[in-house]
């Protein structure tokens, strides 16, 4: 077996994911390249090569893959895919928005968001949000996968993999990066921090979420949302937690003002330890929650911020 | 400029979904069943372009068994001028629906084609990027913003690290997130036009396109089901419990 792994970048740099996602692959077994692709890519290269488990990583550094748009990124995987029997990816929005080109060019299925690996061809994903786990086999001859990193933990950094330019160059005349508007944060990444306090639509305006902040400080957390409180303008849409926003797995997840719908469910009740914070007694996310604190938000949260 | 819209018909997103006791699939008898959400803000937008002069036709295509005619019957209340359907009692997996779509696609000859980024109930969200590898079109996934310009369209993407805006030659493909729009509901009388709307019916056969796949389902199982815990009395028992029982701070 030999498995392509597609890196994920984040400004340039490479993104914890990868190193789950190569897990994954190290489960499956075979040799293991990755693929860092984009423009001015060396320091990810770098990184990746360090990844345990790497035999090679392979580098296609170039004006064209700048920003990973989908329609380069799709033909050099096409170009390169036929040295592999699997090509893997992180369920990012990346990993999700280049690999079903490479499947469907190869005529293949793709298995998105696998979370355990039974053997080199059959696979756990997740469905309707993730209240049912289904095991799905694929015959075809090449596996197109993306990975829930939260299903594999990260191998190690000990590794010293040689690193080889790829020199494949494609033409995209279709389209062209306009502007990007990146959150810009001290904290960790929702997707793989340890602690995660996320507020909902009791948290009321934007304002309010300043509330979380010196906890999040004091425990080193990342801050999440849901949905409700996304579209009600009080956070950008990169902290949104759930089925249709980020999965999150973090050591303890703190939920405030949330009401525990199950879209939010699907994207935290991995989670080892959970604590909800609601005034509603009834509220679903209790269900869920080891550790329930019914009362006002606005009352608990400067209490717990002065006591931790 | 004509817009196609792909709708797919899913469980409701409220029903909470239940696996089969033989563990071969979920159980889907009865279920309350809906057009997908993301599908719904994608006809809304194409409806909305036509509004604003932008779009002159919006076509509703589904794959499916015949009871999704209901949700194309739902894509026309909501302001579709006409619906393809092409029937299947197999289960259609992405690559087929989008082997299909490209057809559809080829037939229609559409400057825009706007679908759902994810199908609620498998959560592949494929199916779009797919369709723009096999048709040749650039394509704008997870879409928060689109903007019609000449020959161009500019789609702002909600991505991990915030948002990306891009610029697409048309026709190009878009797939919808969750703040494009906020879709209207169907009023009444929409809905009894909607009836006389034209509905054409198709066949993966008359496409010659296969729809089996190599992918099989071996089981379905219900994943380990988390058990509340306790409620605490206080702020200081919450830190003690999650200092000494949890072990996380
Ligand atoms: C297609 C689709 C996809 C979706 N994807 C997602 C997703 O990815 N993530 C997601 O989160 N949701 C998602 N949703 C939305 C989901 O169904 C819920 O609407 C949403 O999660 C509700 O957010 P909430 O809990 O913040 O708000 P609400 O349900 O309104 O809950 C607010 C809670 O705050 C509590 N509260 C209010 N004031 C206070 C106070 N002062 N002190 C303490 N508690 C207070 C209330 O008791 C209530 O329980 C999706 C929905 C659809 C249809
Ligand atoms: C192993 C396996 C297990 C499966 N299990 C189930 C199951 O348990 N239950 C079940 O209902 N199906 C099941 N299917 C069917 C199948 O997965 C989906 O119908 C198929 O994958 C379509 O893609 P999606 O809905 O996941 O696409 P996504 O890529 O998530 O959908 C994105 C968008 O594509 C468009 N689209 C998708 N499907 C259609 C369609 N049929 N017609 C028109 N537009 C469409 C919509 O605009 C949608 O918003 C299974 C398939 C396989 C191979």
């Amino acid at each position: 077996m030999s498995i392509l792994v597609l890196a994920d970048l984040h400004e340039g740099q490479l993104a914890g994911t990868t190193a789950h996602v190569v897990a994954a692959a190290q489960a499956i077994g075979g040799d293991i390249d990755v693929l860092v692709a984009g423009e001015e890519v060396q320091a990810a290269a770098e990184s990746a090569a360090k990844l345990d488990a790497v035999s090679k990583v392979r580098v296609a550094d170039n004006a064209v893959y700048a920003h990973q748009l989908a329609e380069p990124m799709g033909a050099l995987l096409v170009e390169l895919a036929g040295d592999y029997t699997h090509v893997l990816a992180s369920a990012s929005t990346t990993g999700k928005n280049v690999l079903p080109r490479l499947a469907a060019l190869k005529d293949v299925s793709q298995l998105s968001d696998v979370l355990g690996v039974e053997s080199a061809d059959t696979f756990l994903r997740p469905i309707y949000a993730g209240n049912a786990i289904a095991t799905v086999k694929s015959d075809d001859a090449l596996k197109v996968i993306t990975i829930r990193t939260t299903g594999f933990d990260a191998v190690g950094a000990s590794g010293s993999a040689p690193i080889e330019a790829v020199d494949t160059v494609v033409e995209n005349t279709q389209s062209s990066f306009v502007k990007e508007e990146l959150a810009k944060s001290d904290r960790p990444e929702l997707g793989g921090a340890k602690v995660v306090i996320s507020g909902g639509r009791g948290m009321g305006n934007g304002e309010n979420f300043k509330l979380l902040d010196g906890i999040a400080d004091k425990l080193g957390a990342a801050i999440g949302a849901s949905r409700a409180a996304v579209d009600a303008g009080f956070v950008p849409n990169d902290m949104q937690v759930g089925q249709t926003g980020k999965i999150v797995a973090p050591d303890l997840y703190i939920a405030v003002g949330i009401s525990g719908a199950i879209q939010h469910l699907a994207g935290m009740k991995d989670s080892k330890v959970i604590v909800a914070i609601n005034k509603d007694d009834e509220a679903p996310i209790f269900q869920v929650a080891d550790y329930g604190l019914v009362g006002d938000l606005f009352e608990i949260l400067p209490e717990l911020e002065s006591k931790l | 400029m004509k817009i196609l819209v792909a709708v797919k018909r899913v469980i409701d997103y409220n029903v909470k979904i239940r696996v089969k006791a033989d563990h071969s699939d979920v159980d889907l008898t009865n279920v309350k069943m809906a057009m997908n959400p993301f599908c719904e803000i994608a006809v809304e937008e194409a409806v909305r372009l036509k509004e604003k002069g932008v779009a002159t036709e919006v076509v509703a295509v589904t794959v499916g068994p015949k009871t999704a005619q209901e949700q194309l019957r739902t894509a026309l209340a909501l302001g579709a001028d006409r619906a393809v359907h092409i029937e299947t009692d197999e289960r259609a997996e992405s690559l087929a629906v989008a082997k299909l779509l490209a057809k559809v696609v080829e037939e229609e000859q559409p400057g825009l084609v706007i679908l759902g980024k994810q199908a609620i109930d498998t959560d592949n969200n494929q199916t779009g990027q797919m369709l723009a590898a096999l048709t040749g079109l650039p394509q704008g996934t997870f879409a928060s913003e689109v903007a019609v310009d000449g020959d161009k369209v500019h789609v702002t993407r909600e991505i991990d690290g915030g948002l990306q805006t891009i610029a697409l030659t048309l026709p190009a493909i878009v797939t919808t997130d969750l703040r494009l729009n906020e879709p209207r509901y169907a009023k009444l009388p929409d809905i009894m036009k909607a009836k006389k709307k034209p509905l054409d019916v198709k066949t993966p056969a008359d496409y010659g396109v296969e729809v089996a796949s190599k992918v099989s389902l071996l089981k379905v199982e219900s994943p380990a089901e988390r058990k509340g815990g306790v409620k605490v009395a206080s702020v200081d028992e919450l830190i003690d419990k999650l200092k000494n029982e949890a072990k996380v701070l």
